[in-house]
């Protein structure tokens, strides 16, 4: 048994309360759990303020007005809704959504089909599946900024691994196969390296749903002599949807706000096919420097953000709740 | 203290919050209608802000 009076962390307790000068002491000992809770959270709560809530007023603020941060010293004047407006009957702006809502469908819908389809298989207990799920998880693990850099290499025409494989299978040379500099095989090119990197972290949130499915329910269908195709689609299915559902809106929510895949690959391009809603909004900042028409556009990116984030909180209450 | 009405309570209330975000979502990205897309920021707006206030009613 560990004797908590000799221990090294007690004694290194009682060095620091022994050194805290007497007038702080004072100040100390008298405060209520709740104060105490607060002078923890405080600095936090201070720095999220900061960073985050001041950054998003001044945006909004800033949404408002023809500001342009190239050009500080211009009178800055009020526009009103003018920039909402000009951004929600811009046909170049509904077509960059379109291309998000074509690339987050795209990756949602590989990534919730290959990770449960690996969860499933994971959950088998196969021998060496400790090791396989490490492996699997590894793209994961990757900083995008790398992920981008490294799959630029293997699209590579003239020395690429990836046009090398496709050129193996198909029979097509691998310098007519040009996945970024092509008009149709760029989108898929972003696609198929996002479903790279994600699917991993798909599989591990199935993964934990199909762990939550007690064993005699199986048992049960068993003796009632239920096939495995009706085993799944009665008692796995339904009972993975809600983790699904969860994997499908943080996904939704994290590839609507894509940028530095997107960015490091294509750039937008070739043309603007592959330029999704944070590329422009990019361009529209960083580029033309029009921050005040910027912002709005950051603001109607981060609503539908927010709202997104709402229905996955519901959706987390409900796993919650089971 | 009086009774909350039961047509304000926070479960469909909530469910009509999240119905209005998804259908500006939809609005957002669909490829058909350039109205519906000018729309569509303020019918995920209300939904949002709805969504907020009624989360906070009792159930």
């Amino acid at each position: 048994m560990i004797d908590t009076k000799t221990s090294p962390l007690n004694r290194a307790a009682e060095a620091v309360a022994r050194s805290t000068p007497s007038r702080l002491v004072k100040r100390v000992t008298g405060l209520s759990d709740r104060m105490v809770a607060w002078l923890f959270i405080g600095p936090t709560m201070v720095l999220l303020l900061a960073i985050n809530i001041f950054p998003l007023f001044w945006a909004i603020g800033l949404s408002f007005t023809n500001y342009r941060a190239n050009r500080p010293n211009e009178p800055v004047e009020s526009v009103g809704l003018r920039n909402y407006e000009r951004i929600l009957t811009d046909p170049d702006i509904w077509i960059a959504m379109q291309t998000t809502a074509n690339f987050v469908f795209w990756t949602i819908l590989l990534q919730t089909v290959i990770g449960f389809g690996l969860a499933y298989l994971i959950d088998r207990k196969f021998r060496g599946h400790a090791f396989w799920t490490t492996i699997i998880l590894v793209p994961m693990m990757l900083s995008p900024a790398v992920v981008g850099n490294f799959w630029r290499f293997l699209y590579e025409p003239q020395i690429g691994l990836f046009a090398y494989a496709v050129s193996f299978v198909s029979g097509i040379p691998p310098t007519e196969i040009e996945m970024l500099s092509n008009v149709s095989l760029a989108p898929w090119s972003i696609i198929i390296v996002d479903t790279w990197m994600w699917s991993p972290y798909v599989m591990l949130i199935c993964l934990a749903g199909l762990r939550s499915i007690p064993d005699y329910i199986y048992e049960a269908a068993e003796v009632d002599r239920a096939s495995p195709i009706r085993q799944f689609l009665s008692i796995t299915l339904p009972m993975a949807l809600p983790f699904i559902m969860l994997a499908i809106l943080f996904r939704g929510i994290e590839n609507f706000k894509m940028f530095d895949m997107v960015n490091l690959l294509t750039g937008g391009g070739p043309g603007s096919t592959t330029e999704v809603a944070s590329i422009t909004l990019k361009r529209e900042a960083f580029e033309k420097w029009r921050t005040g028409y910027s912002s709005a556009f950051a603001i109607i990116l981060f609503v539908a953000v927010f709202g997104l984030a709402n229905i996955y909180v519901k959706a987390l209450n409900r796993v919650k709740q089971r | 203290m009086k009774a909350w009405p039961k047509i304000l309570r926070r479960g469909p209330m909530e469910w009509t919050a999240i119905a209005l975000i998804g259908l500006g979502f939809l609005m957002l990205f669909q490829p058909f209608v350039l109205e519906l897309y000018s729309y569509s920021f303020i019918t995920m707006l209300i939904g949002t802000v709805m969504f907020i206030v009624v989360s906070k009613f009792p159930e």
